[in-house]
């Protein structure tokens, strides 16, 4: 439990910047929720059986927390490793790599766990999600920001500099948000391409919320319960591996 | 036994050898100092020795702890002040030494009163609330320095722990060093300037392209590896008087328009120079930077 440390690190300077963090975690997505929810909103009629603004909002709830841990495993993660040079101070204390890599992983984890469940609040309070169901999409949240924040990581520590996570960023989440149910249900698309956002970790974020705040329990639970487990396990295996190699080879 | 003990300590990094061979053993209590140019080794060498880089070859035994295997019990009880100060930016003073505490388990509850005590050490008390970009860089130094000591550790690395800092600053560090060591802690410290090794370490070890090419006592080494006097020479006509004095000392030197001349003796060559006006010179006793210019050379390293 040596990376709680690393953990209460993160979590202190967070508590000292605390207004700017979450006003930049949780500004972009609900205006873009309430903006499109109501523009979008307007113009459709129910989408899978439920208000545009209530479907958009169990998307807004998933990709919002994929953003705040991938940020945060990425861009703040980098700034501690490389420019501030933090995880090498760290590591003159008796805490070994992995040590720095599970505390920067459940942190990201944990931040964006409280970007998705402010949404799940904020939503509530719109009268989007009424069920006491809702509450289950608060695990689940943690559990896509543990799975992207794990990701992100290895992005980190196979990064050399800043413009690394822009091709991850630009290549890899832009398309995924697009084709794995967040604005429109992914069924719409053509069959590949439903393929290819039902093996990325979004989709299945998505697949568990939704239903949630609709007061149902999901299709298939175990399944996409498994999928963002495995990825939370393999990337965090993948970044302690390369992690190791980059700081103690 | 030994407080660090290094034996045929090999790193490569793709085609170059950065260390090749080093062999260390630093007794407990004492100060050691790490000497070489730039590109030497040394840092790699630490790092070797803290576990946090593995060798390519070698065994290395730190207060007991065979490393890299056993380098996180060894890490409880020791400090380390890295060449680059990397205070944590986002914390005063005081969360700096907090925060850092932690990382060694050190019980939150006794941990204020050793603050205050590590504060005052580093001449920092009554600025605990200051943020780390408000200090100067003596200030930032003094703070890693109490950083490192907030596990009472037995040990201290330090590397290059003077570098960038002003007399006033440099001598200040200088003196708490040696409270350190009178505290009985071991210290082992890299630097490039041998006034700093020549006040502080008990013994040094010369390290040049990844080897340790001449350890002993500051006063040892003098007296192994060079002549006592040094006259240093320099102004018109300094080629001409150069090959007079090639005649008189053992050993001539020449660097940029200065002559450096290295004697037993040096009253021949002084008679030489009475009396010339154009000539102007230093007869001063010889230090351990000859030694160290002797043994690396007078190229420039970077």
């Amino acid at each position: 439990m040596r990376w709680i440390a690393v953990w209460r690190r993160n979590f202190l300077v967070w508590r000292k910047l605390v207004v700017a963090s979450v006003l930049s975690n949780l500004a972009d997505p609900l205006i873009l929720l309430f903006g499109l929810g109501y523009g979008l909103g307007a113009l459709l009629p129910s989408v899978e059986g439920m208000s545009y603004m209530a479907f958009f909002a169990a998307g807004t709830l998933c990709s919002a927390t994929m953003f705040t841990a991938s940020f945060e495993s990425m861009f703040s993660g980098f700034s501690r490793m490389h420019g501030q040079k933090t995880w090498d101070a760290i590591l003159y204390a008796p805490l070994v790599i992995d040590d720095v890599v599970a505390g920067e992983v459940v942190w990201a984890a944990s931040k964006a766990w409280l970007s998705g469940s402010t949404i799940l609040a904020v939503a509530a309070v719109a009268g989007l999600a009424s069920s006491p169901l809702v509450l289950l999409a608060l695990p689940v949240a943690f559990l896509v920001g543990l799975a992207f924040a794990a990701v992100g990581l290895i992005m980190t520590v196979l990064a050399k500099n800043w413009d690394f996570f822009s091709f991850y960023m630009t290549l890899v989440m832009t398309p995924m948000t697009m084709i794995s149910g967040v604005f429109f249900p992914a069924d719409q698309l053509p069959r590949p391409i439903q393929i290819v956002a039902e093996v990325l970790p979004l989709y299945h974020g998505v697949e568990l919320v939704r239903p949630l705040m609709a007061g149902r329990l999901p299709d298939d639970a175990l399944l996409h319960v498994a999928v963002l487990l495995g990825y939370a396990a393999a990337g965090y295996a993948m970044a302690i591996t390369f992690a190791r190699r980059r700081f103690s080879a | 036994m030994s407080a660090l003990r290094a034996r045929a300590l090999r790193k490569r990094y793709g085609e170059a050898e950065v260390v090749s061979g080093v062999e260390l053993d630093v007794a407990p209590g004492e100060c050691f100092g790490l000497l070489g140019p730039n590109g030497a080794g040394k840092t790699t060498t630490l790092s070797m020795c803290l576990g946090l880089t593995h060798p390519d070859g070698g065994e290395i035994e730190l207060l007991g702890e065979p490393v890299p295997f056993r380098a996180r019990q060894a890490r409880r009880r020791v400090g380390v002040v890295p060449q680059f100060d990397n205070l944590d930016p986002d914390f005063t003073v005081r969360e700096n030494l907090v925060v850092y505490a932690r990382y060694f388990d050190i019980p939150e509850n006794g941990i204020k009163d050793r603050i205050a005590g590590l504060l005052d050490f580093a001449g920092l008390a009554g600025r605990e609330d200051a943020r780390i970009n408000t200090l100067s860089g003596g200030m930032k130094r003094r703070l890693t320095l109490a950083r490192a000591l907030v596990n009472d550790p037995q040990l201290l690395f330090m590397d290059e722990p003077t570098t960038g800092l002003d007399p006033q600053a440099r001598h200040l560090i200088w003196e708490r060093l040696r409270r350190l060591t009178q505290e009985g802690r071991t210290l082992v410290l890299t630097t490039h300037f041998m006034e700093e090794a020549e006040r502080l370490c008990q013994r040094i070890a010369i390290m040049d392209r990844g080897r340790i090419i001449a350890a002993g006592t500051p006063r040892a080494l003098i007296a192994e590896h060079i002549e006592a006097q040094v006259v240093e020479v320099h102004g018109n006509g300094y080629d001409a008087w150069m090959e007079r004095a090639r005649s008189l000392a053992p050993r001539v030197e020449r660097a940029g328009d200065t002559v450096f001349v290295y004697a037993s003796d040096a009253s021949p060559v002084l008679a030489t120079l009475r009396g010339q006006s154009e000539l102007s010179y230093l007869h001063r006793a010889a230090s351990l930077e000859d030694v160290f210019l002797k043994l690396t050379g007078r190229d420039l390293r970077d």
